[in-house]
C-alpha cells in the first residue's frame, strides 16, 4: 500500500513538474507576444503622431491662406464676414412641379353662327 | 551501536574470583559509556551547526548576489505587470479649444561621434561639412583626431540628413534617438506656447523641457508619463488666433507702430480666446534672449502680460462706474468740466487744451474729459478708489498661466496723493498690462463679477466675487456703447455687432522721467455686443502714427480703434456670433410662395 502511495506521489510530482514547465513556456510566449503587440502599438502611435503632426503642419493657417489666395480664381474663397450669415426664410422653397400636359381639354374656341353661349 | 553491558559476566566472574570489586568494573564501563554518549552528542551538535551555518551562508549569499545583480544591471520594467499607460511616455501634446494641435512631438535623431571607432576621421569631417555647411571642418578634424572619446555633432537632424551621414559610412558616426518638440503652426501663438529645449541628454534619450510660456508653466503636467495621451487643452481658438494675428500685423504696419498686442477674452469664463503680441518669433527656433538693449524690443517680450503701460483714458470708465455704483452720480448728472483745475500744485488739462464746459457723466466718458473724470475721482476719494482698483486686480501681476506673466508687475504710486487720485482716474500714474485691463473690462461686461484670465479651457462660467453693482455695470456698458456711436471711438462701429469701448491714448514715459512728446501707447478696450457682451477685446499699439492726413495723427481713435474694428469684423463671425441687423440682401434670391 505504501509503495503504491510512493509511486502515485512520484508520478504526481512528475506530472506537476511537466505542467509547470509547460505553463512557464506558455507564459513566456504570451509575454513575448504582448511585448511585440506593445511595440506594434508604440510604432502605430509614433506613426499616428507623425501623421497628426503632418496634418497639423499641412493645415496651418498660413498655408491654407496662401492656398486660398493662389486658387482664388477657381475657388473664390474669402474670409468669413458677418454678411454671410443668412436666415432660414431666405432660402427659396423648391419650385412647384409643372403639371403633366396630357389629355388636354380644349377650353377655348370660336362659336359658330348657329350656336349660342350658355352661362 | 553495540551496547556493552555494564557488568559483563566475562569480567565479573574472574574479578570476583580475584577478590576484586565488581563495582569498579561497572563504574569503569559506565564512564566509557558516558564518554561515548558525550562524543556522539557533540558530533551531532557540530553537524547541525555546520548545516545551519551552510544554510545561512547560502541564504545570505543569494540575497547578496541578487542585490549585486540589481545594482549593476539596467533597470527593466516588470514584464508581466499591468501597464498600458506607459505605451507613450512622450511629452503631452498641446491643443486648442477645438482639439487642433498646437504643439506635439516628432521623432528625430541626434548625431554623435566616437572618434576611437573612426576609420578615417578627416574624410568623415569633410563629409559632415558637405552635409552641414554650418560646421567647422578644422574643429571637427581636431576633435576627431584628438583625445576625445565622445562628442555631440548635431542635436537634431532630418531623415534625409541622417541618410546622407549613413552614406559617409564611418562607424564612428552614430545616431541617438530624440523626441523633439514641434509647433506645426509656426509663429502662431508663439508667446503663449513659449518653446522647449533639451534638458539632460543621454545616448538613448533626452528629456524635453519647456523654456517659456505654457510649456514651462505646465512642465510638470506635460512631462508626467500618466498624461501622455491627455493633451493640455488651451482656451485659444486656432482660427481666431490666426485671424487676430493677421489683422493686428496689418494694423501695426499701416499705423507704423513698432509693436502691438491684442487680447480677446470670454467675459464669463475668463478664457483667453486669442492673445497676440507683435513682433513675435517662431517657437521651433526660439531666438536667444537679448543680452543688451531694451528687453521690451525683443520679439520674446510678451506685451500682453509683461508690458505694463499707462493705458490712459481707457481707465476712465472705472471712475465713472464706481461713482455710479456708489450712488454719487447718475449717468445723467451734470458735472462742470471747465478749467482751470489745479490739484496738488498741478494743472489738469484736457486733450489739446479743449474746454467742454458742463457735461453729463455719460458725456464725460464719450468726450473723454480728464477734468470731468478727475472731479468724479475726487468725489469718490483716494481710499475708495484704491480699494476698487484693488478689487479689480490692478495691483497684482496678471495671474495668467504662462511663466512670463509673473514678471509683469503693475506699477502704482507708493504715496497715493490727491493728484494721484485724479491722474489715475484718467489712466496716468498707474501702469498695468493689457491682459489685466481686459479682465477689468470683463467685470463690467459680465454684470459686475471679477474674472481671472485663464489660458485653460473651462467647462463653465467661473465668475468671482461681485465688484460692481449690476445696474452700474449696465450703465457703464451704455456709456461705452455711446463712445462708439457718438464719441472718440466712432471708427469702431462694426455693423451688426454693437461694439462698445473706450479709447486710451497715453504718452510714453521716458526712462529718465517725464514723457515723450510724440511717442504714445494707443489702446482700445472694447466689448461686443454691448447690450449683452460675450467678449472683451483690448488692442494696444506701441508708438503708432497714422499719416494719411495733413499731419500725423496718433490718438487711439485714429489708430487702435480702426484696427480693433477690423478685428471684430473678422473674428466675430468666426466665434459664431450672428450679426443682429438684417444681413445684406443677396442677389438672385427671391422669396417665393408655393401656392
Amino acid at each position: 500500500m505504501r509503495s503504491v502511495l510512493y509511486v502515485l506521489t512520484t508520478l504526481s510530482v512528475i506530472g506537476l513538474a511537466f505542467w509547470a514547465y509547460r505553463e512557464n513556456y506558455a507564459t513566456q510566449e504570451s509575454l513575448s507576444k504582448t511585448d511585440k503587440l506593445y511595440s506594434d502599438i508604440r510604432t502605430a502611435y509614433a506613426r499616428l503622431a507623425i501623421l497628426k503632426a503632418e496634418w497639423a503642419y499641412l493645415n496651418r493657417p498660413d498655408r491654407l491662406r496662401d492656398l486660398a489666395d493662389i486658387n482664388f480664381d477657381s475657388l473664390g474663397l474669402l474670409p468669413l464676414r458677418s454678411d454671410q450669415f443668412g436666415r432660414v426664410d431666405e432660402v427659396a422653397y423648391p419650385a412647384a412641379p409643372l403639371l403633366d400636359i396630357a389629355n388636354s381639354i380644349e377650353v377655348s374656341g370660336t362659336l359658330g353662327d348657329d350656336e349660342e353661349q350658355f352661362p | 551501536m553495540t551496547r556493552i553491558p555494564l557488568r559483563p559476566l566475562a569480567r565479573i566472574l574472574p574479578a570476583r574470583a580475584a577478590g576484586q570489586s565488581p563495582e569498579d568494573i561497572e563504574r569503569e564501563n559506565r564512564t566509557v559509556r558516558h564518554e561515548e554518549m558525550r562524543d556522539h552528542a557533540r558530533q551531532r551538535a557540530e553537524g547541525r551547526l555546520l548545516v545551519l551555518g551552510v544554510f545561512f551562508f547560502f541564504a545570505f549569499a543569494v540575497v547578496g548576489v541578487r542585490m549585486g545583480l540589481l545594482a549593476t544591471s539596467e533597470p527593466v520594467e516588470p514584464r508581466a505587470s499591468a501597464r498600458g499607460a506607459a505605451i507613450s511616455a512622450a511629452r503631452a501634446d498641446i491643443v486648442d479649444r477645438k482639439g487642433r494641435l498646437l504643439a506635439t512631438n516628432l521623432e528625430t535623431r541626434a548625431l554623435y561621434a566616437q572618434p576611437p571607432l573612426m576609420v578615417d576621421p578627416i574624410a568623415a569631417a569633410r563629409g559632415l561639412v558637405a552635409i552641414f555647411p554650418e560646421l567647422d571642418e578644422k574643429k571637427l578634424v581636431k576633435d576627431f583626431s584628438g583625445k576625445r572619446k565622445f562628442l555631440w555633432v548635431k542635436k537634431k537632424i532630418s531623415p534625409e540628413q541622417m541618410q546622407a551621414v549613413h552614406d559617409i559610412g564611418d562607424p564612428g558616426l552614430l545616431f541617438a534617438p530624440r523626441e523633439m518638440r514641434l509647433y506645426p503652426n509656426g509663429s502662431l501663438a508663439a508667446h503663449v506656447l513659449g518653446g522647449a529645449s533639451f534638458g539632460k541628454e543621454g545616448v538613448h534619450a533626452a528629456e524635453v523641457i519647456g523654456v517659456a510660456g505654457v510649456e514651462k508653466y505646465f512642465d510638470d503636467y506635460l512631462r508626467d508619463p500618466a498624461n501622455g495621451q491627455k493633451p493640455l487643452e488651451l482656451s485659444l481658438d486656432l482660427t481666431v488666433q490666426a485671424a487676430a494675428e493677421r489683422v493686428l500685423y496689418g494694423g501695426m504696419k499701416i499705423m507704423n507702430a513698432k509693436g502691438a498686442t491684442s487680447v480677446l477674452m470670454d467675459v464669463r469664463t475668463g478664457e483667453v480666446i486669442s492673445v497676440v503680441s507683435l513682433p513675435d518669433f517662431d517657437p521651433n527656433t526660439r531666438p536667444p534672449a537679448p543680452v543688451t538693449g531694451d528687453q521690451s524690443d525683443s520679439p520674446l517680450f510678451n506685451r500682453s502680460v509683461q508690458g505694463v503701460y499707462e493705458l490712459g483714458s481707457a481707465l476712465k470708465i472705472f471712475a465713472a462706474v464706481q461713482a455710479v455704483d456708489l450712488g454719487i452720480v447718475t449717468p445723467s448728472t451734470m458735472i462742470d468740466t471747465s478749467g482751470p483745475m489745479r490739484v496738488g500744485g498741478a494743472n489738469i488739462g484736457e486733450f489739446q487744451g479743449k474746454n467742454y464746459g458742463k457735461l453729463s457723466v455719460s458725456d464725460i466718458i464719450v468726450k473723454s474729459s480728464n477734468r470731468g473724470t478727475g472731479r468724479l475721482a475726487l468725489q469718490i476719494g483716494a481710499e475708495r478708489q484704491q480699494e476698487f482698483l484693488k478689487s479689480l486686480g490692478f495691483f497684482e501681476p496678471t495671474p495668467f498661466e504662462i511663466i512670463e506673466a509673473r514678471s509683469g508687475k503693475p506699477l502704482w504710486p507708493k504715496r497715493w496723493t490727491e493728484l494721484s487720485t485724479v491722474t489715475i482716474s484718467y489712466g496716468h500714474g498707474m501702469s498695468t498690462s493689457p491682459m489685466r485691463l481686459a479682465a477689468a473690462y470683463a467685470s463690467i461686461a459680465n454684470g459686475g463679477y471679477r474674472v481671472e484670465p485663464t489660458i485653460l479651457k473651462q467647462d463653465s462660467a467661473s465668475l468671482g466675487e461681485r465688484v460692481i453693482g449690476e445696474a452700474a455695470a449696465k450703465s457703464a456698458r451704455e456709456m461705452l456703447r455711446a463712445v462708439v456711436t457718438r464719441g472718440t471711438a466712432s471708427m469702431g462701429e462694426v455693423p451688426g455687432y454693437a461694439v462698445g469701448g473706450k479709447t486710451g491714448t497715453a504718452d510714453k514715459p521716458k526712462p529718465g522721467g517725464g514723457y515723450y512728446e510724440d511717442k504714445i501707447i494707443a489702446t482700445f478696450a472694447a466689448m461686443f455686443p454691448a447690450y449683452d457682451p460675450k467678449y472683451v477685446l483690448v488692442v494696444t499699439l506701441d508708438e503708432p502714427v497714422e499719416t494719411s492726413g495733413d499731419k500725423p495723427r496718433r490718438t487711439a481713435g485714429w489708430t487702435s480703434v480702426p484696427v480693433a474694428a477690423e478685428m471684430i469684423g473678422r473674428i466675430a463671425p468666426l466665434l459664431g456670433l450672428r450679426p443682429t441687423v438684417e444681413p445684406v440682401p443677396l442677389a438672385d434670391i427671391t422669396l417665393t410662395r408655393s401656392n
